[in-house]
């Protein structure tokens, strides 16, 4: 019996290792604290994409549970990411704003046309002075604000429709309940 | 319209691969001759079709195929032919399909080499590796297809990573690939032989040439990249222990000790059940890399962030093939006899202590690789495991390693006895314990015990495989009885000789370069000169230089000995347009005693520049020792026992006669 | 020693030996072990005061200012909800810049400052590199794959 069993012990071990790499992955990098989770969302005033006249500051965000999406042409998940974003754009009354980051004008321009615009507004960072001050550290990445234009839930790398339904949507119901 | 030749021959390639997986090993259960006669034709099928899949990929690289999304993300239009080739495996969907590639190319070359075996057991190992195949098919179909489209089709390139823009990364994945894909031979023989329950030396002899062919590949391909990462990044250091590295190194580990203990199945039918769990650890940790690697768990969670399918099939895969094989090896390796006894002290004890330290070591690499991982998961906080950790476990093993390495080779099969081992090695022993202590000696090591360490093991190889060599020559006459040996069936000891010199090299020229080495950071005015270790740099200021795709500062220095001017580096500082970074390109001169290492860092005002310069004595013994290592494999393999493609109707009673006359002698046979 | 004795003192120098292996590998590991902390956890005081620890974040823009000798830097990492100041002496990371991701490995001084005995830079801000991350060693820019893994965290 015992000379059976320790041909058992690899086996074991694998199964240990499977579990922490189970764990590690589900392990979310996503789950990060940002130190801004909590506080309102930084002072802003950047063109708006389409209308380079325009301003999109931080008042736009006010008064309606919000998402606020840091997105660039030169991000390919951003890419892989923005059919998500339409589908959830067409399908809920939650506004997309969009944070194009460190781009260029006319390609961001080519590439709503192309593929879709999700968002309400898109405010165009070309230095990446608002994104250093929402602390980003990567594109895509997507905020959760709130009504009164708080910090409310931070998302890093592409959005999915699981991550949608498990995450944002439940998050987005509870703050729309709260005043 | 080449991109789809190539999904579509990759969709073929998985219904092959399935087919493959499937027929010939249900065949060989229930007798069908028709379906286990299945299996080579369909690895040849199956190989084509990667084969096409992967010449589409490069043909649409070379074509500026930008349409091809993993064109567009990984070249540039004004990237070099070579590169074009190159990038097809600088990224993560490419680099599946080498793989899956280089696994078809191993399976038909098991069915073109493999007449002489029965045809189950190559119905059983072709399965096996079609149902390899299948996973990263599958894996390639879902996740990653290299031959995505995207519309519209973007102008220009994103352009391949700078850093991989050389060619000596250029080969680096190749070889390293060919051997973690390699190791599935061998790993695909031993389920093959679980499943049938028959190990015996005949299984082994099987095995040992594709293992050793791998393990080939392998010590080039971690050469390869030690030797890249020395000069291209920029600070000169020729081993990092970073997850990327270990994941190479471990199965490194586990092959060389799975060599080791096919040898003694082969020669004794002793280590069965160890020599099978060797080769599934050997493949496995190949797995378990790739996915540390492609799953971003440990080395950059970005990656993950992207697509944690990924993340989630590699891990399912890897539960079904080391889950399930282990599984099959609980269930079956009881039933294996243990098979020839030994002594305590005889060649077999050597080699199994060798295999446990090899194992362990790769244990702790391990171990240490996983660690921040383990912290993380146990919410004992984010940690990272720093080098000087695996250094302290690399040099508290290695020298037993060495030790044993040295006696080994000298003691014989099944019984020896301590009187004669010591006879052996008395003089050895006295010889690298007197150079060990020389280099002791204040004035040599300035107090370094490392140093001392390194030298006696250097000379304690070298000393020990000279004795071994002449024992050997003293029954064949000298310098003829060498050549005689090198013509006829004696190359695997030969081999071995070369194999562990190699180790020698890799020794000396790590000790020498870690503690001799001198590498200064500082500020340099043009015009202005520093002198390291006898070497006279002048420094004569920075030009600016266009690149194809690049471009570049480039410093001029001209380094003196004494009077002569003995080198001109021009190291650079280039900026690649369209990534939009900068990289470092070092500039050495090499020679075999010492190399002369300069890169640029950023420049200072006024023309100043802060710089590297390093003096790195025996470096290049580091490499040497990968490459005596890589020639020593291929010599052994040259042996005439393995020449698979010989009439084996005739010569498997001859070669199992010559494995039985062999074993008298203590000094034939590759260890 | 019968065969039954053998296996049992077999059985318990392997014991010994492997606790005294466990012993060794976990103090060496201890004292190798660099945690990871951010800004605001240094600034609250939860780092340690005197081991090796890491700290990351973005470099503040226009903070890097660079001592007479060329050699040694200063700049402030921040979390945007609290700074660290660091002092480092050799040579920048090639992807070392102000408003991009870092990581420094070192100790806190007395006097508040971070003084780094390496610095990694961050390669990408782009949350895709399985390309980069791809088996190619990516982790080496610069050190930078680890410094990915870092800025994250």
């Amino acid at each position: 019996m015992g000379r059976s069993l320790k041909f058992l012990i690899p086996l074991l071990l694998f199964g240990g290792i499977a579990l922490f790499l189970y764990k590690g992955l589900s392990m979310d990098p996503r789950a990060i604290p940002s130190p801004l989770i909590g506080k309102p969302v930084p002072e802003f005033s950047l063109p708006r994409l389409d209308a380079p006249g325009e301003k999109v500051t931080r008042k736009d965000l006010l008064g309606k549970v919000s998402l606020l999406n840091v997105w660039a042409t030169w991000c390919v998940s951003c890419r892989a990411e923005h059919g998500v974003l339409v589908d959830f754009a067409r399908t809920h009354k939650i506004p997309v704003y969009g944070l194009d980051w460190k781009d260029d004008e006319a390609g961001a321009q080519a590439w709503l046309e192309r593929l879709g615009n999700p968002y309400v507004a898109v405010a165009f960072d070309k230095i990446g002075r608002t994104a250093i001050d929402l602390g980003v550290y990567g594109a895509p990445e997507t905020f959760v604000i709130d009504k009164k234009g708080t910090i409310r839930h931070k998302i890093a790398g592409p959005l999915s429709p699981q991550l949608i339904e498990d995450e944002l949507l439940p998050l987005i119901n509870k703050l729309n309940q709260e005043g | 319209m080449i991109p789809e030749i190539g999904h579509l021959a990759l969709i073929l390639a998985l219904s092959l691969a399935i087919t493959q997986a499937i027929f010939p090993l249900v065949g060989t259960f229930t007798n069908t001759r028709s379906w286990v006669a299945m299996a080579r034709p369909v690895a040849w099928g199956h190989f084509l079709f990667l084969a096409i899949a992967f010449g589409c990929l490069i043909q649409s690289f070379l074509t500026d195929d930008f349409s091809v999304l993993y064109v567009a993300t990984n070249s540039n239009s004004h990237l070099p032919n070579l590169y074009k080739v190159a990038a097809v495996w600088g990224a993560h969907e490419g680099s599946l399909l080498l793989w899956a590639f280089l696994l078809g190319g191993w399976a038909a070359a098991i069915a073109l080499f493999s007449r002489g075996l029965p045809a189950h057991v190559v119905a059983r190992v072709l399965s096996v590796m079609g149902m390899i195949s299948i996973g990263f098919l599958l894996f390639m179909l879902i996740t990653s297809n290299p031959f995505e489209r995207i519309f519209p089709v973007p102008a220009e390139g994103r352009d391949l990573n700078p850093l991989l823009q050389d060619p000596g990364l250029a080969m680096h994945p190749p070889m390293l690939y060919m051997g973690y894909v390699g190791f599935s031979v061998a790993f695909s023989f031993s389920i093959a032989a679980l499943m049938g329950g028959k190990l015996d030396a005949a299984w082994a002899r099987w095995s040992r040439p594709w293992t050793i062919i791998a393990w080939i590949f392998l010590s080039l391909g971690i050469t390869l990249g030690s030797w890249w990462a020395y000069y291209e990044l920029g600070w000169g250091g020729w081993w990092f222990w970073d997850p990327v590295e270990n994941a190479s190194f471990m199965p490194w580990l586990a092959g060389t000790a799975l060599m080791h203990s096919l040898a003694v199945t082969e020669k004794r039918g002793a280590f069965k059940s160890w020599t099978v769990l060797l080769a599934l650890f050997a493949f496995s940790l190949s797995l378990l890399g790739t996915f540390l690697v492609r799953s971003g768990v440990l080395t950059s969670v970005h990656a993950f962030a992207t697509d944690p399918a990924r993340g989630v099939f590699i891990l399912i895969f890897l539960c079904l093939v080391i889950g399930g094989s282990l599984m099959l090896y609980a269930w079956r390796a009881p039933s294996i006899s243990s098979g020839g006894r030994f002594d305590f002290v005889s060649r077999e004890s050597f080699l199994l202590i060798n295999n446990l330290l090899l194992s362990v070591l790769a244990a702790l690499i391990l171990f240490g690789t996983l660690a921040p991982l383990i912290y993380d998961a146990m919410g004992w906080g984010k940690i990272s495991v720093g080098f000087p950790w695996f250094n302290t476990m690399f040099e508290m093993i290695a020298p037993f390693l060495v030790l044993a390495m040295g006696i080994g080779p000298m003691a014989r099969w099944k019984h020896d006895d301590f009187a004669h081992l010591f006879r052996q090695v008395r003089v050895a022993l006295v010889i690298s314990l007197i150079a060990g202590g020389v280099a002791l000696l204040p004035m040599f090591s300035h107090g370094k015990m490392l140093v001392g360490l390194g030298v006696t093991l250097t000379v304690w190889l070298i000393a020990t495989h000279l004795k071994n060599l002449q024992e050997r020559l003293k029954h064949k006459h000298g310098l003829k009885g060498l050549l005689r040996d090198l013509a006829g069936g004696s190359r695997s000891y030969y081999g071995m000789w070369l194999a562990h010199l190699g180790v020698a090299s890799f020794i000396i020229g790590a000790t020498v370069v870690s503690n001799y080495g001198i590498e200064k950071d500082i500020r340099m005015t043009p015009g202005s000169d520093v002198t390291i270790a006898g070497y006279r740099f002048v420094f004569d200021g920075v030009s600016k230089t266009p690149g194809p795709n690049y471009t570049a500062y480039r410093g001029h220095f001209r380094v003196f000995d004494g009077a002569n001017q003995v080198a001109v580096l021009e190291p650079e500082k280039r900026h690649y347009q369209m990534q939009g970074r900068p990289m470092t390109e070092a500039a050495i001169d090499p020679s075999l005693l010492r190399d002369l290492y300069v890169s640029l860092g950023e420049p200072i005002d006024g023309g100043d520049w802060s710089l590297r310069v390093y003096y790195k004595p025996f470096v290049r013994w580091i490499w040497l020792g990968g490459i005596l290592m890589a020639l020593g494999g291929l010599l052994s393999i040259s042996d005439r026992r393995y020449r698979i493609v010989r009439k084996l109707s005739k010569s498997e009673a001859a070669t199992r006669k010559a494995g039985t006359n062999a074993t008298g002698n203590p000094a034939t046979e590759t260890a | 020693m019968k065969p039954r004795q053998k296996r049992l003192v077999f059985a318990l120098a392997a014991l010994v030996g492997i606790a005294v292996a466990a012993v060794l590998i976990t103090t060496a590991l201890r004292s190798n072990l660099a945690y990871f902390f951010s800004p605001s956890q240094v600034a609250a005081s939860e780092a340690p005061k005197d081991a090796v620890f890491r700290v990351g974040g973005l470099v503040r823009e226009g903070s890097l200012k660079r001592d007479k000798d060329g050699l040694t830097v200063q700049f402030v990492v921040t979390d945007n909800a609290a700074d660290v100041k660091v002092k480092y002496t050799g040579i920048l990371p090639d992807l070392f810049k102000e408003g991009k991701g870092m990581v420094a490995r070192g100790k806190l001084g007395k006097d508040g400052v971070f003084y780094a005995e390496e610095v990694l830079a961050k390669h990408d801000e782009n949350y895709m590199p399985p390309e980069v991350a791809s088996s190619l060693k990516t982790a080496h820019e610069a050190g930078a794959g680890n410094a990915t893994r870092a800025v994250v965290q």
